[in-house]
């Protein structure tokens, strides 16, 4: 591709053509707030949080960091008056749109904002759009049960028809993304409940310690992928660690591992049975 | 519900999802609206999800996913419209029949809607039932209007 | 079945129709524009046929249902060929009396011509009118004459000479270096330069690359484009398949939005027919140039004039934008390299082929080439068509061409640009129509609508109409776009509704400015002119609205109060009829009064009171 020369914050860097601006900013240390971007998904630039002031030539305007490619001749400015006034006001509108959301009260104080000088919403949960659940479940799980819908001021994020989505697998990857708490998932008594989007899924029981531990729908999704002869163990992933480690119990010289490895999770020490 | 006129429909662009906004409109021509199965068949048929066809029918306005009533009464909302007081005849409408912008009459006769430009605007205020104009309207000629269809 | 293999063939083919047809054949040219139609000009036609027909006269004179005529304000417009007689608001009941006197007699039916206003004098040949007189009829040259459903119409007047021209005699290089020296700029809006854009598509690299056309023509009170593909098709696919021979590309689209089913309906006639006869598909004219054009039709999205969403709507995806850091040029549709350009962009190609670059630059402003269509409507006398040179002032459009104010009010503003546009008020009429000074006065040329308004609109509500517009249209993606819109639409909906404070007006403002530059796409960063561009100019207004509690304009209902002024009052009763609640009473020679209490403010009494007795102080 090739490289070429950039100005970011006054400092000059040669860096590959079409880089996100966003990530080379941050490789140098430079701190730029984001919430709809992920680094496993594709840039969106929704929320405007990261725009950075831009020049080439004559040319002065605001972008945003994360679809902004690197090219020849472009000088970045990240922390300009214009660009903190700016970010004060996308993380002010986003307040207002989800009060509900500490993530965006507490970015919001971050940057400098009081309290929001527009009506507070109550209708909208927590979500601000980003488009992270829609994005994983699209690019990365490749399920598409979400999308968005409508348009404008009505645009929102649904199932199709707002009912139980029949292409859902229960991963939870949209309750892991989304950055306001919005997307929420619950187990209980071996249901997964994605409460969020109206869909309820059978889970699959360990066979080694009884805990439900993934939905069926995920479990068959995985077998798929790995190819329908592959035989896969219902085992949970704390068992299997548990397995594991007591496999490598004869061959390993550091014990210290292999309990570091075992009680990864603060929540499942080794000889619990939740 | 039958799939036939949805895959005629879906063979006639080719089967190719490229086409999935011409495919939706020709499915809400044949049932004036888009039912829920021929969006189905429409994600199955072209192999894309129906979260993606979902998105589609509706980001945009012409499509609806409720059963329309008999006539379908719009009212021009652009900008020449608007200054010769579309809104008047828009009440106007709300209070003859009893609705608004986007709801159905409870007899299923009138669905009402308002467009963004009919480009008529030498008609201004336009309304139209059943895509016949009626131009330079007034609230007495709204109820005149009307009262041809009830 | 004509199929023609060579240039050469077409030159004949062309001179055939020529000599079969006599030049003095007369003939009746009838609005077919959507305009006319809903105003029963099909039905003036058919009654044409009829009466002709009847009277034995079907063979002797032609009855061709032509696109639009322009004066959209006194249609269904009935012109005769080859004298140019134009006869006005013509109805089927005129016809035998048109027939009788002017076909089979030869005078004029003097009720039926325009009236000059003030002196009153009747004008008969088209080109005497000064709607007609004052504007320079390029794009729109051949709309009022042809039958846009005729391939042979086109041709017989130098159709498709220009794209024969092109592939014969010239390098695609050479075309593209024409354009550029011709000055021709976007008529969509943005005024791109279109050679620049060609070039850069040309030295894409990828394959296929595509030619698209946006017919999505979505500001409200805008129809040029409408016009263009319903009355003259033709002449998009010629430049449509010029620029893909210039640009390398053998596939196009033509995006169409879905309220104009007429133009849908005569592009295809026109696709079809430009196949048939061998100047689309596969070797156009013989060569070895081939370019296939397909129609893609809009399902209501204003964003969808956007180029990027536009080619995600053809593509089958809702039409969201996309960031355009890497040009369509490079990537667009299918990722592949993609020249998109307005319907009026291309309809002016075969022009500039067939009259030369300097012939093009010659007309219009330095920076500004070549001629614009607008649709002049809104609170002016005239609502219509209007082709003139850039550089014309807005004051010539406004009043020589357009007549002036409707009702002779005063002038507030006009709006050009429509949604991405802004207000500009009495002081700018001087303001010449090119695309640079119209941006730095705070708007912009956008596709063409020019919308007059008079002492009776409320700018602050303009701003709230536009602004609504925009929030509905919006993709949504954006926070910028979507929740700045949705403010400032919560603002003005205070503002309007008397609720609103000096606070209000400084956050919308400040709001604006933001929408404007932190936006991701051209919607949003336009979307906030009709809001600064009136609070640029028309301050006085929000300030009214807020401190005083009062609409000047009598507009905002809230704000307003509808009295007679007794003294101006008549006792005519009209009033009285119009009001739709029955709030008004009086008898003959009593001043009349309007109750307060049912009075729903709709304004209809003032609009009808001949003698403005209807006041809101």
């Amino acid at each position: 591709m090739g490289k070429v020369l950039t100005i970011i914050d006054g400092k000059e860097i040669e860096v590959e053509r079409d880089r996100w601006a966003l990530d080379v900013a941050r490789e140098m240390g430079i701190s730029i707030p984001t919430l709809c971007h992920h680094p496993a998904l594709q840039p969106y630039g929704a929320c405007r949080l990261c725009v950075v002031e831009v020049t080439k030539g004559k040319g002065n305007w605001l972008a945003a960091s994360c679809d902004l490619p690197i090219r020849e001749g472009l000088s970045i400015r990240t922390n300009t008056p214009e660009v903190i006034k700016s970010r004060k006001m996308a993380i002010e509108l986003l307040w207002a749109r989800a009060p509900e959301a500490e993530c965006i009260r507490k970015l919001a104080r971050e940057l400098g904002v009081e309290k929001p000088r527009f009506n507070l919403r109550d209708d909208l949960g927590k979500c601000i759009l980003c488009g992270l659940c829609v994005r994983v479940c699209n690019e990365l799980i490749g399920v598409s049960a979400l999308s968005f819908t409508m348009r404008g001021d009505e645009r929102k994020v649904r199932t199709p028809f707002d009912r139980a989505s029949d292409s859902c697998i229960g991963c939870n990857a949209c309750v892991a993304v989304c950055p306001t708490g919005h997307v929420v998932s619950v187990d209980r008594d071996a249901v997964r409940y994605l409460e969020t989007w109206k869909t309820k899924l059978d889970m699959v029981r360990c066979e080694v310690c009884g805990r439900a531990y993934m939905s069926v729908k995920e479990f068959e999704y995985i077998r798929a992928k790995l190819g329908e002869q592959t035989f896969l163990e219902k085992v949970c992933p704390i068992c299997r660690r548990l397995q594991t480690a007591s496999r490598l119990e004869g061959v390993a010289t550091n014990k210290e591992n292999i309990e570091c490895a075992v009680n990864w999770h603060p929540a499942h020490k080794v000889g619990s049975s939740t | 519900m039958k799939h036939k006129k949805v895959d005629e429909i879906i063979d006639k662009y080719d089967g190719e999802k490229s086409w999935l906004v011409m495919i939706l409109q020709d499915v809400q021509q044949e049932y004036h609206y888009l039912p829920a199965s021929a969006l189905e068949r429409t994600a199955s048929r072209l192999g894309i999800s129906l979260s993606q066809v979902y998105n589609v029918a509706t980001f945009y306005s012409s499509f609806s996913l409720t059963k329309r009533g008999k006539h379908l009464i719009r009212i021009c909302d652009g900008t020449a419209c608007h200054l010769r007081r579309s809104s008047n005849i828009r009440d106007e409408i709300k209070r003859h029949l009893g609705i608004e912008v986007g709801q159905t009459t409870a007899d299923k006769k009138f669905t009402f809607e308002a467009v963004a430009c009919l480009g008529t605007c030498a008609l201004a205020p336009v309304m139209t039932v059943d895509h016949e104009y009626h131009g330079s309207m007034t609230p007495d000629k709204v109820r005149r209007t009307l009262e041809q269809y009830k | 079945m004509v199929k023609l293999t060579s240039p050469d063939q077409l030159v004949s083919y062309r001179e055939k129709l020529q000599a079969a047809r006599k030049q003095d054949k007369p003939c009746v040219a009838i609005c077919g524009g959507t305009g006319c139609r809903a105003n029963r000009g099909l039905e003036v036609a058919r009654t044409f046929r009829n009466i002709l027909k009847k009277k034995l006269l079907g063979e002797k004179v032609d009855v061709r249902i032509t696109g639009c005529h322009g004066f959209c304000e006194r249609g269904p417009l009935v012109v005769l060929l080859p004298g140019g007689t134009l006869y006005v608001s013509v109805t089927p009941d005129d016809v035998e009396e048109i027939v009788t006197a002017s076909i089979e007699g030869d005078s004029i039916v003097e009720r039926l011509t325009y009236q000059m206003p003030g002196t009153k004098k009747r004008v008969s040949r088209e080109l005497d009118i000064p709607f007609y007189a004052n504007q320079q009829r390029l794009v729109l040259a051949k709309s009022g004459k042809i039958d846009p459903t005729s391939i042979d119409d086109y041709i017989v007047v130098g159709g498709y000479a220009s794209l024969a021209e092109a592939i014969t005699a010239m390098e695609p290089d050479e075309i593209i270096r024409w354009v550029e020296k011709s000055g021709l700029r976007g008529r969509g809006g943005a005024g791109f330069p279109t050679g620049r854009k060609w070039r850069a598509c040309r030295q894409a690299r990828g394959y296929p690359k595509y030619v698209l056309c946006n017919g999505d023509e979505g500001d409200p009170g805008a129809f040029m484009d409408r016009s263009i593909m319903e009355g003259n098709p033709h002449s998009v696919l010629e430049g449509m398949a010029i620029g893909a021979y210039a640009i390398g590309a053998d596939q196009g689209y033509i995006y169409v939005r879905h309220e104009y089913p007429l133009a849908v309906e005569n592009l295809r006639i026109a696709i079809d027919q430009a196949q048939e006869y061998g100047l689309l598909g596969d070797n156009i004219l013989g060569s070895d140039f081939s370019f296939n054009i397909r129609i893609s039709r809009g399902a209501g999205a204003f964003v969808c004039g956007e180029s990027t969403a536009l080619m995600a709507s053809i593509e089958g995806f809702s039409g969201e934008p996309r960031a355009k850091h890497i040009h369509t040029s490079e990537k667009g549709i299918f990722g592949k390299p993609t020249t998109l350009n307005n319907v009026e962009t291309w309809a002016n190609v075969p022009v500039i082929i067939d009259k030369g670059w300097q012939w093009f630059a010659g007309i219009g402003s330095e920076n500004s080439k070549g001629t614009k269509v607008f649709s002049l409507v809104g609170k002016v006398k005239n609502t219509g068509l209007v082709e003139v040179p850039m550089g014309t002032t807005l004051r010539h459009v406004i009043y020589d061409i357009g007549g002036g104010v409707a009702d002779n009010r005063k002038f507030k503003a006009v709006q050009t640009g429509g949604p991405s546009g802004g207000c500009l008020p009495a002081d700018e009429l001087d303001l010449p129509v090119d695309f640079e000074r119209l941006t730095e006065a705070g708007s912009m040329m956008g596709s063409g609508g020019m919308i007059v308004m008079d002492d009776r609109t409320c700018m602050v509500e303009v701003a709230r109409y536009f602004t609504k517009f925009l929030t509905k249209e919006s993709c949504g993606k954006c926070t910028a776009c979507r929740e700045g819109l949705l403010r400032m639409d919560e603002l003005l909906e205070k503002i309007t509704c008397g609720r609103g404070c000096a606070e209000d007006v400084e956050l919308l403002e400040e709001v604006g400015v933001y929408v404007q530059t932190n936006s991701m796409c051209g919607l949003g960063k336009t979307a906030a002119n009709p809001t600064l561009s009136t609070l640029k100019y028309f301050k006085d207004e929000y300030i009214s609205h807020v401190v005083e509690r009062r609409c000047p304009a009598g507009v905002c209902k809230e704000l307003t109060t509808f009295r007679i002024d007794g003294a101006k009052c008549r006792a005519c009763g009209k009033c009285i009829k119009s009001c739709p609640v029955e709030a008004i009473t009086g008898e003959k020679k009593v001043a009349h009064i309007i109750s307060q209490d049912r009075c729903i403010k709709c304004g209809a009494c003032r609009e009808v009171c001949p003698f403005d007795a209807v006041v809101a102080p």
